[in-house]
């Protein structure tokens, strides 16, 4: 072989430092023979030589700390067996001609102390700077017990504490629940959960299809929908500071509009006047934002109008899935939608999108009768518009009695990011969009994003 | 079937294994001419002789490496340890000889040998006597741990054991030994590597073994009265856990309360909790409850170990916090 | 002088020197990084292996300890076997399982290899067991060292062994230290075959570095455990040359002392006898050499040009492997 390395001496030994050689070039050395003292961290070890031969040659110094297999000296073997090979330029841990396959590294030398690579890959690791080190080895070569220690000694620094978890940013559901909800297509934001915390549960995720795909289980679907109504009401009066406004609404010039407008059309693409009343409440939604959106830790104002729609399901029970971007749209679309969702709100075959909160709620309860509703609101949205039946009735008109189709519309808000004023406002102008009938459609263009009231 | 009790069907299972094979023979502490600790092995020197019913002097340690000595010399044996508690003077043996020879020798060293202990709680025998470490010993990988809870178990699991070739560990509760029940003769043997669903349900999946099985069922009676169905799972064997069993449970009822006589930290409850979390996530509606002994050396005076040990009032309570309140 | 049978008495010499060289390769094929972990040499203490597992048939069993490389060579293990199993590649004894402390060969019934100090006595009265409630004649050797006798198990095997009259032969190869602590700081009573007379054991102390002594005591007690004279205890009073492992600096005892015990060395022993009796001559020796370089050479090769066991079999061998996959 020709060389002397570095022996490995133990499992957990990468280096040793070379303490001290019993040997020079030019001496014999028999196999067996004790050569040099090795210093292998935990303690002084003698290394021997497994060959007979001269030593021609000693390429590390004393002090030096190299990797386990670096050539340390060359023998030359005894003539009659081997032939030597030539001798490489005497730099300290040349890599290897022969020997050891690896290729060896070059040593470092920082502030002009031995730093062994694996010692200068270790304090790199551990964010020492290894020039600021005594060294404890022989020589004061910087040891990897130096380098570990300093790293320990730094370490006295607490790990800096992260910020909690911003509350009410996460949805917090039960993993069952998300997937109930993905199965269903139905959107967990703005569920109302019954688990600790409020955490969303599966009973608290909204039904929209039969058959339940999640499995065998039978589920009381409508009492999960009863609860979940239950609970999401019991919460809103919790925690919504509700406040209530009404105006009388003149919707003469609405209907008469309307009559006109549907006579030259054929009886499936009427528009109803409910598409009138939701209609005005998107436009007027739009521009005021305290009105319409979400509450999530704080005013969230929504930048686009989905309007709710209550929808009352056989069986018992409301959904009030939204109609997005219902301020823009044209009468007859918003006409078209309206009849599509309540026919596919009454199968149970909603779309995620439609679950996806609504940023105001409309409830009409107009077919029904009662004069007004005063609704509660759904959270986490800000208010709810209801809007009583149309019935005659007689109003000042220009001074005079006149007898008039008129309807209550109550407002329902959030007195967290509204005053009467801005629900007064909003009901006006509800009322002066009926009052012209005809910028209603097509969509106003003159609405500004930034909800501002004009 | 006929009506016997855990303790004579375990003797029956005795029995039947020194009567079928002649390489089967016992030993342990006191298993002859006292008759068994527990009474398990009343008799069986009178039936079989001493070179088969071969009572030990106390040195664990020696008596189990000799099984597994035996075991490696072609024999059959079943070592009794008295009770888990004294197996620690024998744990080098269990877990660096039998737990590790075959894989040491490369596949060459089959140990099949069955040691027995009673394990478990509840007579105020105090912390040295009272140890339930049948989940601390399902964390080695190479035996097999099994802790029969029924009379059908009790008799039947013992066949088994002596056919595998492998090291079993047999755990049978101390407050086992004189429940009454009947027993099931037709069965055979009865294979170990499945749980069993001792009660049907589909609220909620308690699952338990030995020991707590009957306080778990008991808890699920009291939790039928107040609109809770539970389903209720006996492990039967510890190593290896059935995880399909006991994750198709979860799949189906979403919430599981694991009951566990070990102490809590680091115990086999604690497995099946990481194991459902990680295989049943997103069929969880609630966290993943255990109801298990306090942290604290088992004390002697009645009401404090009573307090430390699961009881129904604890699962039941565990079964309200995952929001089950029928 | 020794009224040794020539062939015999070379026969010694070459399995001895088999062992010593084999170690002795190790030792370096551990510098090279070659043997990893730990690695435990038997330098100096040939001739208990030799002289008692030579009295031993191939059906009898062997339980040693982690310097057992010679004891698995003299029992049958192929050296190629050792070699390969130190290597870690699956064509070793216990496909590279084990490793140096945990050489297994059922096939020439040798039962490790056990790190655990004392941890095989309770294994080899169990193997004993066996043999005598199946009606067998075979004997159990077991080795350890003095260190071990200061385990419980130690005394529970001792004790077991004589009250159940099991056909057990237990080899203390007392090398005086048990890593680095003198028998004589650990042990009250550092006679150690008189602890068998507690145990109403035969017990022997015999001159370790003499392979005819070893041999002498052996098959004395062989014959006797074998015709049914219950277990019988050796105490073989030996020394190793080298450190407790590749990694010890021997701090704990004195070169001088290491020197004197060299001057006993077994092979130079019998060799300088055989050499006297006119049994063994230069020429003689260079054979024994040569055959004996050249089975460690192709030891060496062959575990050099041994296969790593595939990541993917790693939990074979945990359980039994059954039908339809691993338990």
């Amino acid at each position: 072989m020709g060389e002397f390395c570095m022996p490995s001496l133990g499992a957990d030994m990468d280096e040793g430092t070379l303490i001290e050689w019993f040997v020079a070039p030019g001496d014999l050395v028999r196999r067996g023979d004790i050569v040099a003292v090795v210093d292998t961290e935990k303690s002084d070890i003698e290394v021997e030589v497994f060959e007979d031969g001269t030593v021609t040659e000693l390429l590390v110094d004393v002090g030096a700390t190299v990797p386990v297999g670096t050539p340390l000296a060359r023998i030359e073997a005894t003539p009659r067996s081997r032939v030597t090979p030539s001798p490489a330029p005497a730099a300290p841990a040349a890599p290897a001609a022969s020997g050891p396959p690896r290729g060896v590294p070059t040593t470092s030398r920082t502030a002009g102390r031995v730093l062994s690579p694996l010692v200068r890959h270790l304090a790199e690791d551990l964010r020492v700077d290894a020039s600021d080190l005594r060294g404890s080895g022989p020589g004061g070569v910087v040891t990897r017990r130096d380098v570990e220690r300093a790293a320990r000694a730094s370490q006295g620094a607490p790990a800096p504490r992260r910020p909690p978890a911003g509350a009410g940013t996460r949805l917090r559901a039960s993993p069952y629940a998300r997937r109930l909800a993905g199965e269903r297509g139905v959107d967990l934001h703005g569920v109302v959960g019954s688990g600790p915390g409020g955490a969303v549960l599966a009973t608290d995720v909204p039904i929209a299809a039969p058959p339940d795909r999640a499995g065998s289980r039978t589920v009381d679907r409508d009492g999960d929908v009863r609860g979940a109504i239950a609970r999401s009401m019991a919460r809103s009066k919790r925690e919504i500071p509700h406040y209530y406004l009404q105006t009388t609404i003149d919707l003469g010039p609405a209907l008469d509009w309307l009559r006109r407008r549907n006579e030259d059309r054929p009886v499936t693409e009427r528009v109803l006047p409910a598409v009138l009343l939701l209609k005005a409440t998107a436009v007027a939604a739009a521009e005021h934002p305290a009105l319409n959106g979400r509450w999530e830790d704080g005013h969230r104002p929504a930048s686009n109008v989905h309007l709710g729609v209550a929808i009352a399901l056989r069986g018992g029970g409301i959904v009030a899935p939204g109609i997005a971007d219902a301020d823009r749209l044209p009468l007859d679309e918003l006409m078209a939608a309206l009849r599509d969702l309540s026919a596919r709100a009454r199968a149970g075959r909603l779309r995620q999108g439609e679950w996806t909160g609504p940023t105001i709620t409309v409830t009409n309860l107009g077919d029904l009768g009662v004069d007004a509703v005063w609704g509660v609101i759904n959270p986490p949205q800000l208010a709810m518009v209801g809007f009583g039946a149309v019935r005659d009735a007689v109003l000042a008109v220009d001074g005079l009695p006149a007898v008039r189709p008129a309807v209550i519309t109550s407002l329902a808000a959030d007195h967290r990011t509204s005053d009467g004023m801005q629900g007064a406002a909003f009901l006006g102008r509800i009322a002066r969009l009926l009052g012209s009938p005809e910028s209603l459609d097509p969509p106003t263009p003159d609405h500004h994003d930034d909800g501002a009231i004009p | 079937m006929s009506t016997t009790t855990y303790r004579e069907a375990m003797r029956e299972a005795l029995r039947d294994a020194l009567q079928r094979d002649e390489r089967v023979f016992l030993m342990g502490e006191d298993v002859g001419a006292y008759g068994g600790c527990f009474a398990v092995s009343l008799g069986l020197l009178e039936e079989f002789g001493p070179g088969r019913v071969r009572d030990t002097p106390l040195s664990e340690s020696a008596f189990v490496g000799a099984g597994i000595g035996a075991a490696l010399g072609g024999m059959r044996p079943i070592v009794e340890i008295m009770t888990v508690n004294f197996s620690l003077l024998a744990l080098d043996q269990i877990m660096n000889n039998a737990a590790t020879l075959l894989h040491m020798s490369g596949g060459q060293c089959n140990v099949p040998l069955v040691i027995r202990m009673t394990t478990g709680a509840g007579r105020q025998l105090a912390a040295q006597h009272s140890h339930s470490l049948e989940g601390w010993y399902a964390h080695i990988p190479g035996i097999r741990v099994v802790t029969p809870a029924t009379i059908d178990d009790a008799r039947w699991m013992l066949w088994t054991a002596l056919e595998d070739p492998d090291p079993v560990l047999v755990f049978e509760h101390g407050g086992l030994y004189g429940t009454e029940g009947e027993l099931d003769e037709s069965l055979g043997p009865v294979d170990l590597d499945r749980a069993a669903v001792r009660r049907a349900g589909t609220d909620v999946s308690i699952i338990t073994y030995g020991g707590t099985l009957a306080m778990a069922l008991d808890a699920a009676a009291r939790l039928a009265e107040r609109g809770v169905d539970a389903e209720v799972i006996d492990l039967r064997t510890l190593r290896p856990l059935d995880d399909e069993t006991v994750l198709g449970s979860v799949a189906r009822t979403h919430r599981a309360v694991i009951v566990d006589e070990g102490w809590r930290s680091g115990s086999i409850s604690a497995e099946l909790s990481a194991r459902i979390t990680e295989h049943a996530f997103y069929d969880l509606d609630a966290p993943v409850g255990r109801v298990c002994s306090a942290e604290v050396p088992m004390p002697y005076a009645r009401h404090l170990e009573q307090a430390a040990l699961p009881g129904v009032d604890g699962v039941l309570r565990a079964v309200e916090e995952l929001g089950l309140r029928g | 002088m020794s009224g040794i049978d020539p062939a015999h008495g070379l026969h010694l010499l070459e399995q001895m020197l088999r062992v010593r060289r084999m170690e002795e390769r190790c030792a370096e094929l551990y510098t090279q990084a070659k043997i990893r972990g730990f690695l435990h040499l038997y330098v100096g203490e040939e001739a208990v292996a030799a002289g008692v597992i030579g009295q031993l048939d191939a059906d009898d069993a062997v339980v040693a300890t982690y310097r057992e490389h010679g004891h698995a060579l003299l029992k049958g293990t192929p050296m190629t076997e050792i070699l390969a199993e130190m290597y870690g590649v699956v064509e070793g004894c216990s496909r590279g399982r084990g490793g140096s402390m945990h050489l297994f060969d059922v096939a020439h019934r040798v039962y490790g290899g056990n790190a655990i100090v004392g941890g095989g006595l309770p294994v080899a009265v169990g193997l004993a067991l066996a043999d005598r409630l199946a009606g067998r004649d075979r004997v159990t050797a077991c080795f350890f060292g003095e260190g071990a006798v200061a385990e419980g198990e130690f005394h529970e095997s001792m004790n077991l062994a004589a009250l159940w009259d099991l056909p057990v032969l237990l080899c203390c190869e007392n090398n005086l230290y048990a890593m680095g602590t003198a028998l004589a700081r650990s042990e009250s009573e550092t006679d150690i075959a008189i602890k068998a007379a507690a145990y109403e054991m035969p017990a022997w102390p015999v001159d370790g570095m003499d392979v005819l002594a070893v041999e002498r005591a052996a098959a004395r007690a062989v014959e006797a455990v074998r015709g049914g004279g219950g277990p019988h205890f050796l105490e073989l009073r030996t020394y190793r040359f080298r450190a407790h492992s590749m990694y010890d600096p021997e701090r704990y005892r004195d070169k001088a002392e290491v020197r004197q015990w060299r001057e006993q060395d077994p092979i130079d022993r019998l060799a300088g006898q055989l050499r006297g009796a006119g049994d063994l001559d230069d020429e003689g020796m260079a054979g024994i050499e040569a055959r004996v370089v050249a089975e460690v050479d192709a030891a060496v090769a062959f575990a050099e040009a041994g296969t790593l066991e595939p990541v993917e079999s790693l939990s074979r061998f945990v359980v039994s492997d059954r039908p339809g996959g691993a338990g």
